[in-house]
């Protein structure tokens, strides 16, 4: 029991910490394909991180399964949201630029231009 | 401690909300302000979970958050993404609006604390429907009973309303017509996740059919998120093989039979002596007769809502291609 508690402590901390460093990025990473990136790490680990330690909090219920098939959803659905947004972004021209960081960052300005 | 924390959530819920409200004022793309609306509609299912009313949740999410962005992503593609600047600052306008909001703010002084057990909505009926959905309709759903026996009279009408909205949309809109393609947009990916998920979700909208009188859900709802399923696949494979999956000329028909069915339960209580709607005269047990009714009633929402969920999608979607 100590063990399954001490794990489940563990889970929630780490979703937590993830979850707190997916925002960071989202806020602080400078073009729109790292901000995915960082927003995909929230949502394709730590939400099954949380949701896992709550299901080993509770104990295993009909709650539990219902739990654990969100995070299937989740898992498989998550990565596809942000492949189609990559896609769309890579369509309407936002190019990832990896050597000219200067290029990268104008670009950037003026997709949040666009975007304000 | 608990009551702390459910003071703590619904503060950050509402402050998210006035703040996703200004966020949407301020920008003028319409695909983020859209966008926005989305995740307003989330957060509102949210507050209505945390108040206990699963079932309000569960149409917010799906209507509000689901279909209506998609409408409005539709209506986005034939009016373009950004709105047309104006720079005028109206001092009436201004006056306006700070007035009715200090009305509306004024008018919350009367309302009933939160969870006030003797607030008025509280004594009037809701504790009669309470006790006698246990005796006369024995399900555990008592929004079901409610929504579907109790006021059947109302919820008759509130399906009138949505299929005449289907019908409307129609007479100013029309079907469209969409040239077929010869191959869809290879999106090996989308595929292969999207056809699973199209299943899953169909099924989901059967057991929230089907499971209305013992959980959370109904025709409404399930009705949205069937027709939500077929909308994906429009979206992921293009619209032409998706009117081929369901024809656009039996979407009026379906919401018309929807509510024909629910109409003639109606009819069908009136033959066994007993009012329109009274659900009683349809077995010979009154429980299993309110039993049938309540089948029968959110089977007629359901396919209405379904048919005129899809149909004001195909008209919108079809309009760009008309040109």
């Amino acid at each position: 029991m100590m063990i399954i508690s001490l794990l489940s402590d563990i889970c929630l901390l780490l979703g937590g910490i993830l979850t707190l460093t997916g925002a960071l990025g989202l806020l602080r990473l400078p073009s729109f394909y790292t901000r995915l990136h960082a927003a995909s790490v929230t949502e394709s680990l730590a939400a099954p991180l949380l949701i896992i330690g709550i299901i080993l909090d509770t104990g295993f219920t009909l709650d539990s399964a219902k739990l654990i098939l969100i995070i299937v959803i989740m898992v498989v659905s998550n990565p596809t949201i942000t492949h189609a947004l990559c896609r769309a972004a890579a369509h309407g021209g936002y190019t990832p630029d990896m050597q000219n960081k200067e290029k990268s960052q104008t670009q950037t300005d003026t997709c949040a231009k666009e975007s304000k | 401690m608990i009551e702390n924390l459910h003071l703590l959530i619904n503060v950050s819920l509402l402050a998210f909300l006035v703040l996703i409200v200004f966020a949407a004022i301020n920008t003028n793309n319409l695909f983020v302000a859209t966008m926005l609306f989305g995740i307003f509609s989330f957060v509102t299912a949210l507050l209505f979970l945390d108040l206990d009313a699963v079932d309000v949740a569960f149409t917010e999410a799906a209507v509000g958050a689901g279909f209506t962005t998609v409408l409005m992503l539709s209506a986005l593609r034939l009016t373009g993404a950004f709105e047309n600047v104006k720079h005028r600052h109206s001092v009436l306008g201004l006056l306006i609006v700070v007035l009715t909001g200090a009305a509306l703010i004024y008018g919350t002084a009367d309302f009933p604390s939160m969870g006030d057990a003797n607030a008025a909505v509280h004594l009037n009926l809701a504790p009669e429907f309470i006790q006698l959905t246990q005796e006369k309709i024995d399900i555990p759903n008592v929004v079901t009973a409610v929504l579907a026996s109790f006021r059947g009279y109302d919820t008759f009408g509130e399906t009138v309303v949505v299929f005449s909205a289907g019908v409307a949309v129609l007479l100013l809109l029309g079907m469209g017509h969409v040239e077929p393609k010869q191959e869809p947009e290879q999106n090996i990916v989308l595929w292969i996740v999207v056809k699973p998920f199209i299943a899953l979700i169909l099924i989901f909208g059967l057991y929230v059919q089907f499971h209305g009188d013992f959980g959370a859900g109904g025709g409404f709802q399930a009705g949205v998120i069937f027709a939500s399923g077929f909308i994906l696949y429009s979206l992921v494979f293009g619209e032409s093989y998706a009117r081929k999956v369901i024809p656009s000329s039996i979407l009026p028909r379906f919401a018309a039979l929807g509510v024909i069915i629910y109409g003639v339960t109606g009819l069908a209580s009136l033959l066994g002596d007993k009012p329109f709607l009274d659900y009683n005269a349809l077995s010979s047990n009154p429980v299993s007769g309110q039993h049938i009714g309540i089948l029968l009633v959110e089977a007629g929402v359901g396919l209405a809502v379904f048919a005129t969920v899809l149909l004001i999608f195909y008209s919108f979607s079809g309009v760009n291609h008309n040109e």
